[in-house]
């Protein structure tokens, strides 16, 4: 796979459906959520992602076991998240957690980071919300080094410290997982992916386009400050949040109930504001393809697009029809459209393999180069 | 440079004799700052028209156009003049609901001139048990001197003079609050936020 990857990323609610006033037994959503990424699979996305939550009514609690099964059930998706929380996850655990699947999933995997911004979660995990900032920098400093160094001597603030403590297993070929950061609207967390010239992903879903665009220029900018290559040379990931019928009025008038009393926008603005508004889309897979293919105006080439499919209590079947129509009619024409103009400058989706002829070419990732400030 | 005051008014009738004091406290103003020399520019926010939007945004968390715009007009200015009716020994809820999802830091620093309009003088106090605490809270410089204005004040000729005499003593203290305070720039919690975070990252990894 060249160019952009495209897959979906489940928040794993159980949530009832609100024609049938019927929620899921949690084994039927996590066994659902199974039959979601093979389905993904099956119709030719690259790409399926997990949430984390701790809370009811979420079900995925433990990312790499639920990604562990599915990579013994699928042969070519990458596994990813959306997001693992480096807050209250211990690095050292979320290394060798990943370490793990990418062998078991032979280098079919990679993560996406983000802060968690629920509170209540900090201290069931002995942390503090109030240190969510410093303790996303201090663990992502540290894990950086697990996956890239053979012993590591460490000492921080917010954690014991680490002598001589090596990774067990350490990552496959010793090339770590491409690390995402994602991100709502925290321009920090922008800022870090461009520290170290990581990925971004902008969830872009739920909040207007608007929003978006500040992230993705802010992170483009500092990418470039801090020595990682042009501005297009990013990586960048979106979210997107559709249902597709063939008919579009077919699918707003199915969709509204699940809109109306959907979590996070049931009851504020109407379906046809927040289509409007934000990045939504729900009609044709015409119309999905000509709506995505305008995140580009704002977001430049990018390398990764994901779309949430399965939220709010929609039943497994009509979410299996969407991923029949969404890799059937949808992402096959985004595949050409978006190859069409794209800059030489923007690079291809990274990959495991790409990642490792990068590292034998020698042209792998640089470590961030911090400019020197007068006084630091 | 032309000092930019906006009036926030949360009166829900027309005529409101919310937005008959905010219009009276805008004219004295203007008239005080004028005779300092400044040039003035005054603009209204009304609520009303917004209202909808106000609930949206604390719903779904993000603002429509028209409200957006609404939070740029209050983010740009030098001062604000905000006026509210008095309802069950409170701002309104509607007022309340607007400084809510008003982004944050929007009136750091921002001189404020209070004003609260009611049926009856018994709620006077409204002024400095519920807006000046509130505005406190938001780290605005709230003018001493805020104006209660009951439907009374409206009625007889004596109590319209007094009235007057309330607003234009208001009007002055709050015209060299401006002036003393100068032109405002506005808060870029953006840019502040990435600055703290290179800061951090650059003493993490040093």
């Amino acid at each position: 796979m060249t160019g952009m990857q495209f897959g979906i990323f489940t928040v794993g609610d159980v949530t009832p459906d609100p024609t049938t006033d019927r929620a899921p037994t949690e084994a039927e959503r996590i066994r659902a959520t199974v039959a979601i990424a093979r389905k993904a699979e099956e119709v030719g996305l690259d790409v399926f992602a997990t949430g984390e939550h701790h809370n009811p009514p979420f079900v995925p609690s433990s990312p790499t076991t639920l990604l562990g099964y599915i990579a013994a059930v699928t042969e070519r998706i990458i596994l990813s998240t959306s997001t693992t929380l480096i807050t209250t996850n211990d690095p050292v655990k979320i290394a060798e957690d990943f370490s793990v699947l990418q062998h078991l999933a032979d280098g079919r995997t990679d993560v996406m980071l983000g802060r968690g911004n629920t509170g209540p979660v900090y201290p069931w995990f002995g942390q503090d919300i109030r240190q969510a900032i410093p303790l996303t920098v201090e663990h992502y400093g540290l894990l950086r080094r697990l996956w890239r160094e053979e012993v590591v001597d460490w000492e921080g603030k917010l954690r014991t410290p680490l002598q001589s403590f090596t990774l067990a297993p350490r990552p496959l070929d010793g090339i770590p997982p491409f690390v995402w950061h994602g991100s709502i609207r925290t321009p920090e967390i922008a800022e870090l992916a461009a520290y170290y010239g990581d990925g971004y992903f902008a969830n872009h879903i739920f909040w207007p386009a608007s929003h978006t665009r500040t992230m993705i220029e802010l992170y483009r900018k500092r990418f470039e400050h801090y020595g990682h290559g042009t501005p297009e040379a990013a990586v960048v990931g979106l979210g997107g949040h559709v249902f597709i019928r063939p008919n579009s009025q077919d699918a707003v008038r199915e969709f509204r109930p699940y809109f109306d009393n959907g979590p996070v926008y049931g009851h504020g603005p109407s379906l046809e504001e927040f289509t409007s508004l934000t990045p939504l889309t729900v009609g044709s897979p015409q119309q999905v393809i000509d709506k995505t293919l305008g995140f580009r105006d704002y977001a430049g080439d990018y390398q990764r697009q994901l779309f949430l499919v399965d939220h709010a209590g929609l039943p497994l079947k009509t979410v299996l029809e969407q991923l029949d129509l969404l890799g059937g009619e949808v992402v096959p024409v985004l595949r050409k459209e978006f190859a069409v103009g794209r800059s030489p400058d923007a690079p291809d989706a990274p990959t495991h393999q790409s990642l490792l002829r990068a590292r034998d070419a020698g042209t792998g990732p640089q470590t961030p180069q911090t400019p020197q400030t007068p006084g630091s | 440079m032309a000092t930019k005051i906006v009036i926030i008014t949360a009166g829900l009738r027309e005529p409101s004799s919310t937005r008959l004091l905010a219009d009276r406290l805008g004219t004295s103003v203007r008239t005080e700052l004028t005779l300092a020399g400044s040039t003035v520019e005054s603009s209204f926010v009304e609520l009303r028209p917004l209202g909808h939007a106000i609930i949206d945004a604390m719903l779904s968390g993000f603002p429509t156009a028209p409200l957006e715009e609404a939070f740029g007009t209050v983010a740009e200015a030098d001062g604000v003049i905000a006026v509210t009716p008095a309802f069950n020994a409170s701002f309104s809820g509607l007022f309340k609901a607007f400084f809510d999802v008003l982004p944050e830091d929007t009136l750091s620093d921002m001189p404020v001139l209070i004003g609260a309009s009611g049926g009856t003088e018994r709620h006077s106090l409204v002024l400095e048990h519920a807006l000046r605490p509130m505005f406190s809270y938001l780290h605005a410089i709230v003018s001493p001197r805020g104006v209660y204005a009951a439907t009374d004040d409206f009625g007889s000729h004596e109590s319209g003079a007094a009235l007057a005499d309330r607003i234009s003593r208001a009007a002055a203290d709050y015209a060299r609050l401006v002036q003393g305070c100068g032109p405002r720039q506005p808060h870029d919690a953006f840019a502040e936020d990435v600055a703290a975070m290179e800061r951090l990252l650059q003493r993490d990894s040093s």
